[in-house]
């Protein structure tokens, strides 16, 4: 049965990766540029086959941060992924040839955040309707914002 | 304590520019308007058009046929009014899902900007005459996501509405209260299209 | 079964092949499952393509949570998933009590798990009233499943309304503990309610499990593979329906369930009669749990921060995490981030339904029109959890 230790060393051999602490979940920061093949990796590879959620959080000046997080059912293992997108940054790796779950998942960050994923096979607003101008979850929209004829 | 001044409000001034209002007279027929007057002529005549109209408004208050239109958490309450407990079907009220054959729709949950576009369809595709009731306090004035950018601060920013029912979400015990209020609306309805008088306000 | 893992999203209308008909299943139907729109490509009386257009109920749940404090949210989380507002609440301030490391007494974790379980059964009988009107017709013979589901969901909602005062949504959970104890003759009540619902259920399983039509409907429809239901992430009875033995009170136990012996029930079909099962299932094991709390309540204080009075007053430090919850529909999560204020910092809500409603794209088409009914109401999607 796979460990968190044996998932920690596989994955600690990688550029870039890093691992902070704690087993559950484990939380692993990847660069924006390796977050497909990571992705890939842990399900081909280790076994993490169901895709819990992605989403995106706006750090202000840092800029965006996408999360993502993927369990073994088998084995019981969480692991957050995390990958910064850096500051004034909007595109990142898509996962959503990799994990069926991130089309939708990726179409409400792109809805909310603005952040574009490449490779996705359908980017348009989920939530929203189609004609909305602006991303409502970033730091700067207010959430009282006024929007006629109806507010 | 001096009396609270009303005109500071910026929600309620909000409310009084924006709110939809019932239009002067829904659509009536012409010949009944001249038969009506002819029979005015004659005396005793009012005798059988205020008959008429009450037997009317009795046909049209016990028959009312809401329109399922359960939008969130207030449609579960809806549905369990319209189910065995709090049967609203006693009232003569047969949920029916085309709109074209209904007269009331009860707009339960929260109104949102994609939403309106759809709602106004709908209300739009109801016959004359028709009621709405707005059911919970999202659709009242925007609820507990007043301030949520993607919220209409109440249904009546899209259509005109005719009782509030609020609660979040109200109890079939209020609704029922609401329903039966606009069953005594609906009584002093006039085919000329006046708008009933406001109830009696009850401390 | 081998399902093709491409969706298939028809997004450009086809007026020009005169074979297909594009049709709108449009945000108010009659299926009583909330405002969801299917655009459906059809040739004759088989979908071939659809598209799910959601966020006619989005309410903003996420930015408003950046706005108010943690002693302010729960009541409306519990809007996200009206039907079972108690697991919505309890992720929520789950989450919050995680980062804080705030104890919670032993006797509001079992009122906690008690509610929880009887928001599972309450939830689960309007699942199948609602899923058996859709497919019986509102005014045939749906409606008399549903009413009587409702009849006993009206019981389970009794008992809440003498728990809390309300029947829908409660604002029972705050951070630290349970605002409500409860009251004088509630076991006594708890344990006829669930006495007589167990008997009820199989009047149920009797309408239904020898029913011709009800097994026409249901047995192959709407197949979920394995592979798909991972892959997308769909969770609670639709992932156990289909192979995967994961339950996050078992195997991620939260809240003391790991104090109370139940079974996971797991069915290899896929199909809405194997949803069915897995509920079916799930109904008299949430009653053996409620059986079980009802024995051995402890006795103590509800919550370890009572009457909180401020706003302000509940500050989390700075930290993250992400609690998730077994919901009547699936895994519901809350992912947050406070800053050492009184409000977060940011808010995620994983709906459950979220995620099972994108697995439709891959499995409606192919039915006919009428399997999309049965489909939509085996998934049991609660849009409050979807558009957030």
């Amino acid at each position: 049965m796979l460990t968190a230790a044996d998932v920690r060393s596989r994955l600690a051999t990688l550029d870039g990766v890093t691992i902070a602490e704690g087993d559950s979940p484990l939380t692993v920061t990847v660069p924006a540029a390796q977050w497909a093949t990571i992705a890939t990796r842990l399900k081909d590879e280790m076994g993490f086959g169901f895709f819990s959620f992605l989403s995106a959080v706006d750090w202000k000046e840092e800029g965006l941060e996408v999360v993502a997080w993927i369990d073994n059912t088998d084995a019981r293992l969480s692991v957050v992924l995390k990958t910064r997108l850096g500051a004034g940054g909007t595109t990142c790796p898509s996962l959503a040839e990799v994990y069926r779950g991130a089309n939708w998942m990726e179409r409400e960050c792109f809805d909310m955040f603005g952040i574009s994923f490449e490779g996705h096979p359908d980017l348009r607003r989920i939530l929203l309707p189609d004609d909305w101008v602006g991303y409502p979850l970033l730091k700067l929209y207010d959430v009282d914002t006024p929007y006629p004829p109806y507010r | 304590m001096p009396a609270p001044i009303w005109k500071e409000f910026k929600d309620l001034q909000e409310w009084n520019e924006l709110h939809k209002q019932r239009q002067t007279g829904d659509k009536h027929s012409e010949t009944f308007e001249t038969l009506t007057e002819g029979l005015h002529q004659f005396p005793g005549g009012f005798v059988l058009t205020t008959v008429t109209d009450n037997f009317l408004n009795w046909a049209r208050k016990s028959s009312v046929w809401p329109v399922t239109f359960g939008l969130a958490c207030c449609a579960i309450e809806m549905m369990a009014t319209f189910a065995s407990r709090f049967d609203v079907e006693r009232l003569g009220m047969v949920p029916w899902a085309s709109p074209r054959h209904a007269d009331l729709m009860i707009i339960s949950g929260t109104v949102t900007i994609k939403m309106a576009p759809m709602l106004l369809r709908i209300y739009d595709q109801m016959p004359d005459p028709k009621w709405a009731v707005s059911m919970g306090s999202c659709s009242n004035s925007g609820g507990p996501f007043r301030h949520g950018y993607h919220v209409v601060k109440g249904v009546d920013r899209v259509i005109p509405i005719d009782v509030y029912v609020p609660g979040c979400p109200p109890p079939p015990e209020s609704l029922l209260n609401g329903l039966l209020l606009l069953q005594d609306q609906i009584a002093h309805f006039h085919k000329t299209g006046k708008k009933a008088p406001p109830t009696e306000k009850v401390d | 079964m081998a399902t093709d893992l491409t969706p298939r999203v028809t997004t450009e209308l086809d007026y020009a092949g005169a074979e297909r008909l594009t049709m709108n299943m449009g945000p108010q139907h009659p299926s009583a499952h909330g405002v969801f729109r299917a655009i459906l490509t059809l040739e004759g009386e088989t979908v071939v393509g659809v598209d799910a257009v959601i966020g006619y109920l989005h309410r903003c749940h996420e930015k408003l949570a950046e706005t108010l404090a943690y002693v302010q949210y729960p009541s409306i989380a519990s809007k996200t998933d009206y039907v079972a507002a108690m697991t919505s609440e309890l992720a929520y301030v789950m989450a919050a009590e995680r980062i804080a490391k705030i104890e919670v007494p032993k006797r509001a974790e079992h009122l906690r798990v008690l509610v929880a379980e009887l928001q599972r059964v309450a939830s689960h009988c309007l699942w199948l009233g609602t899923w058996c009107m859709d497919m019986g017709g509102a005014l045939g013979g749906g409606a008399t499943i549903f009413l009587y589901c409702i009849r006993e969901r009206e019981l389970v909602l009794d008992l809440f309304e003498k728990l809390t005062g309300a029947r829908l949504l409660y604002g029972f959970h705050q951070v630290g503990g349970v605002r409500y104890d409860m009251p004088e003759g509630f076991a006594a009540d708890c344990r006829q309610t669930i006495d007589l619902i167990e008997a009820r259920l199989l009047e149920y399983e009797a309408m239904l499990e020898d029913n011709t039509f009800f097994l026409m409907r249901t047995k192959g429809v709407g197949v979920i593979s394995r592979q798909l239901a991972e892959e997308v992430g769909i969770s609670g009875p639709l992932l156990r329906a289909s192979g995967v033995d994961f339950d996050l009170r078992r195997d991620a136990p939260y809240s003391s369930y790991q104090d109370f012996q139940f079974k996971v029930p797991v069915e290899t079909d896929g199909d809405c009669l194997a949803r069915y099962r897995v509920r079916m299932v799930e109904f008299r094991e949430s009653i053996r749990i409620v059986r079980q709390i009802l024995d051995g309540l402890p006795e103590g204080p509800i919550s370890s921060r009572p009457g909180v009075k401020a706003v302000a007053q509940v500050r989390v430090p700075k930290g993250e995490t992400y609690t998730r919850v077994e919901g009547p529909r699936g895994e519901v999560g809350c992912y947050l981030i406070a800053d050492g204020g009184p409000k977060p910092y940011r808010m995620k809500w994983r709906g459950a339904s979220f995620s099972n409603l994108a697995v439709l794209p891959f499995i409606i088409p192919g039915h006919s029109v009428a399997d999309v009914v049965a489909i939509m109401g085996s998934v049991d999607p609660v849009f409050g959890e979807v558009d957030r």
